[in-house]
């Protein structure tokens, strides 16, 4: 049976059919992303933080941009970065770039057992840490390796926990890039999908309690807005009004499904936010100077007690969903090339070359130096151990913080291994 | 007769199902266009349209309730949930509404929803790709479950849990997807062609659900099993050179109690092994079961091998995988006991 038209169909004949949403390009086909709504550069402005839900619902429909084409800044967002801080944030997302790339060889050689890169989405997590403060608590999602690299983690932590070595975070109970950092205020990542959304909301409602400034940020991606975390965390922070910033890295794809089957074919997903009463922005997620100035605003409306934002950030995942991924299968090979809003990186190098902060030499010079410290970070990694070669473990960490204390029957069960491991 | 895998024997129900049946649908993430993450439901949306094998928002309560509401209304929908580990956010609709529908309606209503669902270790895939929670379920007044260990089984019980009129929980081995892994994973993996249940009929077949099979048969001891862990338990009574009685459960509920009384009462000794943790385990139910049964003839306690009551581990697999070795020292024991 041949697959039809049914939208088309639907429309003809003037009774219900099944809408299935399809993907503008399959493999083969010309990429088309008509689709994306775009605001021009400069051209929607900037309210005050105090304005009301009503009178700023249209900001959940426009898309906040600084860099133009030609690598200008413009209009109010514009947030006015010093150079260091330009130079500082390029630094970052390069170093998660090319940190993410060292990683995904790691794995195609065997070495880690699974990755999953930020490629096309660095200046998401890089800006908005850069924009928050160091006591601000960060919910991420599994693409949000930014943040560590931006908090000032050492590589050398996140690869051990890739290696789920001695030196790993998670004592090797997670797969890896389920990194988490306390001291760093970061929260552990994990495979579910949404359900840090309405517990960084829960974090949130905390601080307001016990009468902090700080706020909770989260992460998750454009599919995860199915979930129904999304609904609880965007309810109970209307409701309690709390200090959270609660964000949708919209890049198009989740896993072989496009962003049309988490309901984004209609109405922008920033668009879901102002109907339960929150503050919604739209921004390029590609423009490192948007994502800084959109974040500064929510975090200082959150913290000056004028409640939560949503802030759905366009972006493109440039790479395949995982290690285990192939998408080739399901869309085509060079669509990241027609992505309207081009590559984060490129686009900061562009601006801040044509600002006179930098150029192709530093740039130069900076890629060899990150080159250098991740492959020497790497092998201190190793030292802790490897999948395969020491030290390893102590085998009997399996059965340490089930709970706080270990009851009777774990103290049995790991006893029980010891004596089958003995007998090796 | 023609060698598959878990992987096409199961898509070879779906499409047999889909073309037999106009009310069958399939819903699911990434199961249409892409053919499923593990490709299961490779080709179906192609061959039987975008209507039928329909991808689905990543929102397993959603898929849930949406295949009640199609059950309901009169299809008879297969819903794949991408692993067990993330069949949660669809627990209250299975339990609280799939499970309990026939009842609370005096008949009146039921929806005929097949829950598929990847379980198990093995693949490195740490404590969110990794789980059993098939006694969550088999707790759950109203559902059947069923666990198969090969593709010919996965075949004939998929069929009939798609024909059944209740909700079935269908659970996939993922590690036996491939080939009939026995627990030792220094070894080379073995593909289906090696394994009699890699035969698999073309056509329509259906297994009963409600109904254990012997896998082996002996006199020294009973071994009661499942998925993954038939696999263990036939690698490892052959290295001991035991007589085992090894019955796979298949169907956890209902149950085949009286396959599983009569070997008991034959054997006296009986082994339960699972790869889920023990605490509350549906080993638990078995054990009770023997015990209830077959009291008197039974000439030591009943013991369980089961999965550590921790979490998965991403880096200590095989410590926590109940393999070979643990299952070689409980058959030792228990045939010393007195």
């Amino acid at each position: 049976m041949q697959v039809s038209c049914t939208t088309c169909e639907g429309a003809m004949s003037n009774k219900p059919t099944l809408h299935i949403p399809h993907p503008p390009a399959r493999p083969g086909d010309k990429p088309d992303f008509s689709y994306v709504a775009l605001s021009d550069p400069g051209a929607v402005d900037r309210p005050e933080v105090n304005t009301s839900v009503r009178a700023m619902a249209y900001l959940s429909e426009e898309l906040i941009r600084v860099m133009d084409d030609d690598g200008n800044a413009v209009g109010p967002w514009h947030p006015h970065l010093d150079e260091r801080d330009l130079q500082i944030g390029l630094r970052h997302m390069l170093l998660t770039r090319l940190f993410d790339a060292y990683m995904v060889r790691m794995q195609r050689q065997g070495k880690i057992s699974f990755y999953m890169q930020s490629l096309g989405e660095e200046a998401i997590s890089v800006a908005q840490s850069m924009a928050l403060r160091p006591t601000d608590m960060l919910f991420p999602s599994y693409r949000c390796q930014g943040l560590q690299v931006a908090r000032g983690r050492s590589l050398v932590d996140l690869m051990c926990q890739c290696l789920s070595n001695t030196n790993d975070m998670c004592k090797g109970r997670q797969m890896p890039v389920m990194y988490h950092w306390a001291r760093g205020k970061i929260f552990s990542v994990t495979g579910n999908l949404t359900v840090q959304f309405p517990q960084a909301v829960g974090w949130a409602m905390a601080a307001a309690i016990k009468g902090e400034d700080n706020i909770a940020v989260a992460w998750i991606g454009d599919g995860s807005t199915a979930e129904a975390d999304f609904h609880h965390a965007l309810t109970f922070a209307a409701v309690y009004q709390a200090p959270v910033m609660l964000n949708v890295v919209n890049n198009q794809w989740a896993i072989s499904t496009f962003q049309g089957f988490a309901g984004g074919e209609r109405r922008s997903f920033a668009s879901r936010g102002p109907g339960y009463g929150i503050a919604s922005l739209r921004v390029d997620g590609n423009d490192f100077l948007a994502v800084h100035a959109v974040t500064e605003w929510a975090a200082e409306r959150a913290r000056r007690g004028h409640g939560p934002c949503l802030i759905e950030h366009v972006t493109y995942r440039a790479g395949a969903h995982s290690t285990s991924d192939d998408p080739s299968r399901y869309r085509p090979r060079d669509e990241y090339a027609s992505w309207p809003l081009g590559d984060p990186i490129t686009r900061m190098k562009q601006f801040m070359q044509k600002s006179g902060c930098w150029s192709d030499d530093q740039h130069e010079k900076l890629t060899a130096e990150l080159t250098q410290h991740i492959s020497e970070s790497w092998q201190d990694a190793e030292s802790y151990g490897t999948m395969t070669t020491g030290p390893f473990l102590d085998r009997s960490e399996l059965f340490e913080d089930v709970y706080r204390d270990m009851p009777a029957h774990l103290i049995e069960q790991r006893d029980e291994l010891r004596r089958l491991i003995g007998e090796d | 007769m023609p060698q598959m895998n878990m992987i096409q024997a199961l898509n070879s129900a779906m499409d047999i199902m889909l073309t037999r049946d106009p009310s069958v649908v399939v819903i699911g993430e990434d199961v249409g266009y892409f053919g499923g993450v593990f490709r299961t439901t490779d080709g179906l949306q192609r061959k039987h349209g975008e209507h039928r094998v329909i991808d689905a928002p990543i929102a397993e309560g959603g898929i849930i309730g949406a295949a009640i509401g199609m059950g309901v209304n009169g299809l008879r929908p297969i819903a794949e949930i991408q692993f067990a580990d993330y069949i949660y956010p669809g627990f209250d609709q299975i339990a609280s509404q799939l499970a309990k529908l026939r009842y609370r309606t005096g008949g009146d209503f039921f929806a005929p929803v097949t829950v598929r669902t990847p379980c198990g270790g093995g693949i490195r895939g740490g404590q969110t790709h990794s789980q059993s929670p098939e006694g969550l379920f088999t707790h759950v007044a109203g559902l059947k479950v069923v666990m198969p260990s090969t593709p010919y089984d996965a075949k004939g019980l998929l069929i009939s849990a798609v024909e059944d009129d209740d909700p079935v929980i269908f659970f996939e081995p993922k590690r036996l997807y491939n080939g009939p892994f026995d627990g030792d994973h220094d070894k080379p993996a073995v593909p289906w062609s090696t394994h009699p249940g890699g035969e698999v009929p073309e056509d329509y077949y259906s297994l009963p659900i409600g109904r254990a099979e012997v896998v082996s048969a002996g006199d020294d001891l009973t071994i009661l099993c499942y998925g993954t862990m038939v696999h263990v338990a036939q690698a490892s009574a052959a290295r001991l050179g035991v007589a085992a009685d090894i019955i796979d459960i298949r169907t956890l509920l209902p149950l085949d109690v009286a396959t599983l009384k009569q070997s008991v009462e034959k054997t006296g000794r009986c082994l339960v092994l699972h790869e889920a943790t023990r605490f509350s385990g549906y080993g638990a139910e078995l054990v009770a079961t023997i015990v209830e049964e077959c009291f008197y003839a039974l000439e030591a306690p009943v013991r369980r091998v089961c999965g550590w009551d921790t979490p998965y581990p991403h880096a200590f697999e095989w410590e926590y995988f109940p393999g070979q070795k643990r299952v070689m020292v409980a058959i030792e024991n228990l045939l010393e006991e007195e």
